[in-house]
């Protein structure tokens, strides 16, 4: 693998994981807001107002620093990827394009009234406008996983070449654009997305709400959160059980070898065990160290412990993805996955026995817990992209092939470096701010407008 | 008209409504660290709070419907102007998070910090949007596959950097004017003063690349030659401008504000026609520039996008009236959000 190549993945790697941090917490807190002032609109209690407030400011950070990261991916397909981006563009663009006009203004737009708005429109106007960011965000999704997902199992397009200079160039061309949208794997990872964005928003807001009750603080509000947050996930984590599986039956269909690599199943066998964890060995071509359930994953894709399942044997060795880095992640997200319907049923069972409050072992594993989705996410991302290794596009043009032909290594090395450092820089400060935020707590609505008690710094000149 | 002039005329109103929308909140960056006193630097940033988001989504949209439509321009372009491309973006990442961070703490260091990246960002982008204006009115040394043969350096001559700072002008006095509508008493008086200032800057920058482009790029002028009647745009373009001090002498603000707007779009149809139909003209050697036809996508992809933008633009033309509507209106003390 080239230079420009190896450094160009890395940073499209580290900048996409970067990015998606922010937006499953923004998808999942949406739905959350949506309850919250749901709720005070209907009850008319105050505590539900302030809660409200209170995680529309988080819900304000967050946002904006998927803004920040978000630009930055917008543009890297052309400066990284300019070969892929001549092949792909009439069909892959469309879908970007669609998400811009269709998401991101009413996004952004509606966030302005949700932020600044309190004072300026009626409580019900506000609300809609809430629901409306809410689903703009799920429509963002919606487009660049439609994008992201023909990449994975492409449809819908021909191959068309023409010339260009001396050499004949070859291009995907829209043929039929519901075929596009609606792509094989399309429905299976959007749901597997978004579920998995409500239960980042969901255990973002256990956590915090939990570690207010543990330091007695905010009781009133931190119990009703932690309730929305309980009833969200325990709905939430069965729902990914059944999406993820969907998902592994599809990847079974449609990218075998990526299942294989999940799986790490070097023989085409029937009867295709399962395995709980292990550690792959590339060279000896087998999975060490593991424990595995015969069948299980015969019958999981076929409902049938008797059927084969393809495994990288089928594959000549340069059409495989890496094995171990794929098969360690998937089962890190699927041990994740578990853990949540574990949780969120303890969670359910101490509530309905009234001990939720004092159980403080258990607030402690919620404080913790926020970490867990975003664990999933970006295993459940390095699954899907480093399992379609080595192609960019499934079968059709090769990573390797679809690098920009003017890139030097010293400038790569150069974005590289100044965006790896930029976004530490950004990530410590936002934690940070978010540190302050929560520390400063949830504040009362009752006596005066909020904004009259911020602090104004008067400098002197 | 074919699908492919309708394209080419839809990116340029997206980039236009960037540069009227993005310009004014630029300009405000621009001038954000003339004032000392944190509660006017506040209400700066309250002023254009709600709205920058939203404006810059017209970049993000721009550049998705670049690589929809065009997608050759979209990878030469970007690939090209790498190192220039991932300045671009740093500054946006930072002026993004400084708005968002800067009030978050009560700390005076905490804030001078993040005032000056705001500031600075916004200089760059204005300049580095200029710059790369610049590059593509005279044409950037490509070869016959359609890549980019130059390097930084090729980006950065006096032509261009004479364009990137007209850029700035343009936007500062864009951004002073929509702070004449948001501010009021003391502050607005300090404001208008600046009116006058950016105004007169503008128009020397705006001169001497007018005339220099004259001289040395003729090629921009080939249409008008070929079709007087173009000739308007020009025209309108001179008399919106010469109309904002006019207006602002006779306090009526929101007409100025307009006059601004309109010149921004004039200057991009100005900057349009002249490189029609050519997207990316290369220098030397013509034949390889990326035009409308040899960039695009398929018609059948320009049919489907079309669709896409007759029932998207509405809702989007819609919201962003909404929003507008609801900030209007000077900045109050109880909306000090940032
Ligand atoms: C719209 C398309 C798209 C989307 C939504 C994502 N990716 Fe991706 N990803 C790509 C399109 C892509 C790509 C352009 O196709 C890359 C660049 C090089 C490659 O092989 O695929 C890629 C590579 C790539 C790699 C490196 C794989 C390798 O080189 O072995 C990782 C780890 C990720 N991505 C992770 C992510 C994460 C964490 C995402 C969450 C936002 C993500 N991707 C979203
Ligand atoms: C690699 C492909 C991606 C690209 C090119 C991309 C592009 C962008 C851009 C340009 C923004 C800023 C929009 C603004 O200014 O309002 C953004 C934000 C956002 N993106 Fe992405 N994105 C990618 C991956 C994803 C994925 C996979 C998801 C969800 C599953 C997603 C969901 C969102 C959401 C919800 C926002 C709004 C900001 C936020 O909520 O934090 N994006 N993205
Ligand atoms: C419960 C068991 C789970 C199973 C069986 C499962 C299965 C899968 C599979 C097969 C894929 C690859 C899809 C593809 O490449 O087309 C995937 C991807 C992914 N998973 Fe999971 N998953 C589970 C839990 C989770 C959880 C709990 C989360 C997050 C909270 C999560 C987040 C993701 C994400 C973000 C992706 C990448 C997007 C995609 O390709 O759909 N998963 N998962």
């Amino acid at each position: 693998m080239g230079e420009v190549e190896l450094l160009s993945r890395l940073q499209f790697a580290i900048t996409a994981a970067f990015h998606f941090i922010y937006p499953p917490m923004s998808i999942g807190l949406g739905i959350a807001l949506i309850i919250m002032e749901g709720m005070y609109l209907k009850t008319k209690d105050k505590k539900w107002e302030d809660l409200t407030r209170f995680w529309v400011k988080i819900f304000g950070i967050i946002f904006a620093m998927g803004v920040a990261s978000g630009i930055v991916m917008e543009f890297q397909f052309g400066t990284n990827w300019a070969t892929y981006s001549r092949f792909v563009g009439d069909v892959f663009g469309s879908a970007l394009a669609a998400e811009g006009i269709f998401a991101f203004f009413l996004e952004s737009g509606f966030l302005a009234i949700l932020l600044f708005g309190w004072n300026k429109v009626k409580p019900t106007t506000h609300f809609i406008s809430t629901i409306l960011v809410a689903f703009g965000a799920h429509l963002s999704a919606v487009w660049i996983l439609v994008a992201n997902s023909w990449q994975q199992t492409p449809a819908g397009h021909h191959i068309v070449t023409r010339q260009v200079g001396d050499t004949i160039v070859a291009r995907a061309e829209i043929v039929d654009f519901w075929q596009v949208v609606f792509n094989p794997s399309t429905i299976d990872r959007l749901t597997h997305t978004i579920i998995g964005a409500w239960l980042t928003g969901a255990f973002l807001v256990l956590s915090i709400s939990a570690y207010y009750i543990l330091k007695n603080r905010h009781l009133e509000h931190s119990k009703s959160a932690i309730k929305i947050g309980l009833i969200i996930a325990v709905i939430a984590s069965f729902l990914q059980l059944i999406t993820g599986h969907s998902s592994a039956v599809g990847v079974s269909k449609n990218q075998p070898a990526k299942l294989a690599a999940a799986e790490g199943l070097f023989e085409t066998q029937t009867n295709a065990p399962l395995h709980i964890f292990g550690w792959v060995d590339e060279k000896e071509q087998k999975v060490k160290y593991g424990i595995a359930i015969p069948g299980l994953l015969s019958w999981l894709v076929h409902f049938d412990a008797s059927k084969p399942v393809t495994g990288l044997d089928k594959f000549a060795p340069e059409d495989r993805p890496p094995v171990n880095i794929v098969f360690q992640s998937f089962h890190i997200m699927i041990a994740i996955g578990m853990l949540f319907i574990l949780m969120s049923i303890v969670g359910i069972i101490l509530w309905a026995t009234n001990k939720l409050w004092t159980a403080r072992w258990f607030l402690w594993i919620l404080v913790f817990s926020v970490l867990l989705p975003h664990i999933a996410n970006q295993t459940g991302w390095i699954t899907a992209e480093v399992g379609r290794q080595p192609w960019i596009v499934y079968g059709l043009l090769r990573t390797s092939d679809a690098i920009s032909k003017t890139l030097t290594p010293g400038s790569v090395w150069f974005s590289l470096i100044l965006f790896t450092l930029i976004y530490l820089l950004i990530f410590v400060l936002f934690l940070f701010l978010l540190d302050r935020k929560i520390k400063q707590g949830i504040v009362d609505h009752s006596t005066d407008g909020i904004y009259a008690k911020q602090k104004i710094v008067v400098e002197k000149n | 008209m074919d699908l492919n002039t309708i394209w080419f005329i839809l990116i340029g109103v997206l980039f236009a409504g960037y540069a009227i929308l993005d310009g004014f909140d630029l300009g405000v960056g621009m001038l954000h660290l003339l004032v000392k006193n944190d509660l006017h630097r506040r209400i700066f940033l309250n002023a254009i709070g709600p709205v920058w988001d939203g404006n810059e989504v017209w970049l993000i949209t721009g550049g998705g419907a670049l690589f929809a439509a065009f997608p050759e321009v979209y990878a030469t372009v970007f690939s090209g102007f790498y190192i220039a491309l991932f300045l671009l973006l740093v500054v946006l990442v930072f002026r993004a998070v400084a708005i968002e961070f800067r009030s978050k703490r009560e700390s005076t260091r905490w804030r001078q910090n993040w005032d000056t990246a705001f500031s600075v960002a916004s200089y760059l982008i204005a300049f580095l949007l200029g710059v790369a204006m610049g590059n593509i009115i005279v044409g950037v040394p490509l070869n016959k596959f359609h890549e980019f043969v130059g390097n930084f350096w090729t980006l950065i001559s006096p032509y261009t950097v004479l364009t990137g700072i007209t850029t700035v002008a343009l936007f500062m006095m864009h951004g002073a004017i929509y702070l004449v509508l948001k501010t009021e008493g003391e502050l607005q008086t300090i404001v208008k003063r600046w009116v006058n200032n950016t105004i007169i800057f503008f128009v020397i920058c705006y001169v001497s690349t007018t005339m220099i482009t004259l001289v040395y790029v003729p090629h921009m002028t080939q249409h008008f030659k070929d079709f007087p009647i173009l000739f308007i745009v020009p025209l309108l373009n001179m008399l919106a401008i010469a109309n904002i001090p006019r207006e602002i002498y006779h306090q009526r603000y929101g007409w100025a504000f307009i006059s601004s707007c309109a010149s921004i779009a004039a200057l991009l149809a100005l900057f349009a026609i002249g490189i029609f139909p050519n997207l990316v003209p290369s220098n030397p050697n013509p034949e390889y520039s990326l035009t409308i036809y040899n960039a695009a996508s398929s018609q059948k992809t320009l049919t489907i996008m079309l669709i896409i933008a007759i029932i998207g633009v509405p809702f989007v033309l819609a919201y962003t009236t909404a929003i507008y509507w609801t900030f209007r209106g000077k900045v109050k003390m109880e909306d000090l959000n940032y």
